[in-house]
C-alpha cells in the first residue's frame, strides 16, 4: 500500500491556554472520502486549519505526500494540492463570482487549462453561471457554499478540504451539494469533510472519525459507524 | 458664473492632486486597517526626488514633457521604495501586534522623515524647478486654462486611470482585493498576503510621488514639513469619500478640492484648511463611514 495522501501524527493545537487538539492521529488515503463528525467544540474545524496552515501546531507532525507540511506556509500548501473551503464559506462578497473563481485558480501556470476548468464548475453548479457577474455577497447561502466548493476545485486541489458544507442552508440544497461532493470524489479528488450533521457525513464517506473535546474517541468505516449502538445514540440521536 | 467657474477648474484641478494621495491613504487602509501617517511624508519626499533628479540630470535646462515625464518617473520610483522599505521594516514585523503599536509606529516614520529630511534637505524652502513652460493660457469664454494646470489635471486622471485598471482589472489587483477582504482566506487561495501588502505599499507611494511633482511644479516652493497640511487634508478626503475605497477617495478628494477654491475665491484664504475639517465634521455627522464607505458589521 502507498503513503497515505495526508497524515496527522500525534498533532496538538493550543489557542492560548486552550488545548483544542490532544494528539490526534490518523490518514486520508488516496481518493476517498474522510468524515471528521463531533459535536461543537470537539476539535473538527481546528483539525482542518491545521491541514491547510492556518493554525500553527504545537507538537506532533502533519505530512502530506510523505513530506512533513506543518509549519509551510499556507499560500504554499495550496501549490502543493490542498485546498481549504473554509466555515462560513469566506467568499469574497465584494467580487462577482467569476472573480471569485479565477482566485480559486489564482497559483496555477497553466493558464489554457483554466477556461475548461471553469467549466467544469459551471457543470457540477449550473446556478453558479447564471450568476456568474453577479456580485458574490448578492447569492444565496447555498450558492455561497457552491461557490465555495467551486472555487476550492479551481485549484485542482489532490485533496479538497470542506468545512460544514450543510451550514445553515435548506434540506434540498444540502441533499444536492452531498451529490456533487460525492461526484467530485469520483473524479479523483481526495475529500476531507467536517460536518456537524453525522448522519448525512457517514453517508456518503468511506471512513470516519468522531472528535470529542480534541481527542479521537472512535474511528473506522462509515457503514461500521452507522451500525454501532453508541454512535446512533451519541450523535444520530436515536 | 465664469468666475465660478474658473473657481470650479481651479478646484478640480486642486482636488485631482488630493486624490493622487487619499488613494494611497485608502488603499493601505482597505488592506491593513492601518492609518499609514507616513503617507504625506512620502510625497513630500516624491517633491525632492524630482528636485534633485532634476538638477542632476539637468532636466531644467530642457523644460517640456519628456522632463516632466522623467522627472515623474524618477519619483515615483523613488517613492515606490521608500513605501517598500517603510512597510517592509517598520510595518512589518507588527503584524501581529495590537493596532495602537503599529500606529505609534506609523506616527513615529512620518516625525522620522519630516526632520530627517530637514537635517538632510534643509529646513528652508527650496525653489522647484519648471519643467514646464506654460506658455499663453488657454482661453475658453470667459475661463482661463493655465496649460500647466491642465498638464497636471491630465497626468493625475491617467494615473488615476492605471490604477484603476491594476486594481480591476489584473491579477495582482485581484490579489489586492482579496487581501483586503480577508487575509485568512487570500491564502487560501494561495495568494502570497506580504508580497501584495509590499505591492499595495508600492502603488500608493508611487502615486503619493507624482503628487509631490505636480504639487511642486504648481506652487513651485516645496519644504520637508509640506506634506503635514496637504497630506492631513489628502487624508481628510479619503476619509470623507469613505476609507478603504479607491472611488470615494476621488470623490472626498474633489469636494475638498472644489470646496477650497470656492472659500479661497469667495471668502478667504486663511479659512481654506478649517474648511477641510468643518467639510469633515458635516460629512460624517450624517454619513459616519464617509460617502461611498460601508457600514460592516462585525460578524459573531
Amino acid at each position: 500500500m502507498s503513503a497515505p495522501l495526508l497524515e496527522f501524527r500525534d498533532v496538538n493545537v493550543h489557542y492560548g491556554a486552550i488545548h483544542a487538539l490532544k494528539g490526534i492521529s490518523f490518514s486520508v488515503e488516496q481518493g476517498k472520502i474522510l468524515a471528521l463528525v463531533g459535536a461543537n467544540g470537539a476539535g473538527k474545524s481546528t483539525t482542518l486549519r491545521a491541514a491547510s496552515g492556518m493554525l500553527p501546531i504545537s507538537k506532533g507532525g502533519v505530512y502530506f505526500e510523505g513530506r512533513k507540511i506543518d509549519g509551510t506556509r499556507a499560500d504554499r500548501l495550496v501549490s502543493m494540492g490542498i485546498s481549504h473551503a473554509p466555515e462560513g464559506r469566506g467568499i469574497f462578497a465584494n467580487m462577482t463570482v467569476e472573480e471569485n473563481l479565477t482566485l480559486g485558480a489564482f497559483l496555477r501556470k497553466d493558464k489554457s487549462a483554466i477556461a475548461p476548468d471553469l467549466e467544469r464548475v459551471f457543470e457540477l453548479f449550473p446556478r453558479l453561471k447564471e450568476r456568474i457577474w453577479q456580485n458574490a455577497g448578492t447569492l444565496s447561502g447555498g450558492e455561497q457554499q457552491m461557490l465555495a466548493i467551486g472555487r476550492a476545485l479551481m485549484a485542482r486541489p489532490k485533496i479538497l478540504l470542506l468545512d460544514e458544507p450543510s451550514l445553515g442552508l435548506a434540506p434540498q440544497i444540502i441533499e444536492k451539494i452531498f451529490e456533487i461532493i460525492v461526484k467530485v470524489n469520483e473524479t479523483g479528488t481526495t475529500v476531507l469533510l467536517v460536518e456537524q450533521n453525522a448522519l448525512l457525513a457517514l453517508e456518503v464517506a468511506h471512513y470516519a472519525l468522531v472528535l470529542e473535546t480534541g481527542k479521537v474517541v472512535a474511528q473506522g468505516p462509515s457503514r461500521k459507524l452507522l451500525e454501532s449502538e453508541e454512535i446512533r445514540k451519541a450523535y444520530l440521536g436515536d | 458664473m465664469t468666475e465660478f467657474l474658473q473657481h470650479l477648474i481651479n478646484g478640480i484641478g486642486l482636488g485631482a492632486i488630493y486624490a493622487l494621495i487619499a488613494l494611497g491613504y485608502t488603499m493601505v487602509f482597505g488592506i491593513l486597517q492601518l492609518i499609514n501617517f507616513a503617507h504625506s511624508d512620502v510625497y513630500m519626499l516624491g517633491a525632492f526626488f524630482g528636485l534633485y533628479s532634476s538638477r542632476w540630470l539637468g532636466l531644467a535646462d530642457k523644460p517640456g514633457i519628456g522632463s516632466l515625464l522623467a522627472a515623474l518617473a524618477c519619483a515615483m520610483i523613488g517613492c515606490a521604495l521608500v513605501g517598500f522599505c517603510i512597510e517592509r521594516f517598520a510595518y512589518r514585523p507588527l503584524r501581529k501586534s495590537p493596532r495602537i503599536n503599529v500606529l505609534i509606529t506609523a506616527v513615529g516614520i512620518s516625525l522620522f522623515l519630516e526632520f530627517g529630511g530637514q537635517l538632510l534637505f534643509g529646513a528652508d524652502p527650496k525653489y522647484f524647478p519648471p519643467l514646464f513652460e506654460s506658455g499663453q493660457p488657454i482661453q475658453l469664454g470667459g475661463i482661463q486654462i493655465n496649460r500647466l494646470q491642465l498638464l497636471v489635471f491630465v497626468v493625475s486622471v491617467v494615473l488615476m486611470l492605471g490604477l484603476r485598471f491594476i486594481i480591476f482589472r489584473t491579477k495582482a489587483g485581484r490579489a489586492m482585493r482579496a487581501v483586503s477582504y480577508s487575509h485568512a482566506t487570500a491564502a487560501l487561495m494561495g495568494i502570497p498576503i506580504d508580497r501584495t501588502i509590499s505591492l499595495t505599499f508600492m502603488l500608493g507611494s508611487a502615486l503619493a510621488g507624482a503628487a509631490g511633482i505636480l504639487v511642486g511644479l504648481t506652487y513651485p516652493k516645496i519644504d520637508p514639513l509640506m506634506g503635514v497640511m496637504f497630506g492631513l487634508k489628502a487624508f481628510v478626503a479619503a476619509v470623507v469619500g469613505g476609507i478603504g475605497n479607491v472611488t470615494g477617495a476621488v470623490i472626498g478628494a474633489l469636494i475638498m478640492g472644489v470646496a477650497e477654491a470656492l472659500v479661497i475665491g469667495y471668502w478667504a484664504s486663511t479659512y481654506r484648511d478649517a474648511l477641510a475639517f468643518a467639510i469633515l465634521i458635516v460629512i460624517l455627522l450624517f454619513r459616519p463611514a464617509g460617502i461611498l464607505g460601508e457600514n460592516v458589521a462585525e460578524k459573531v
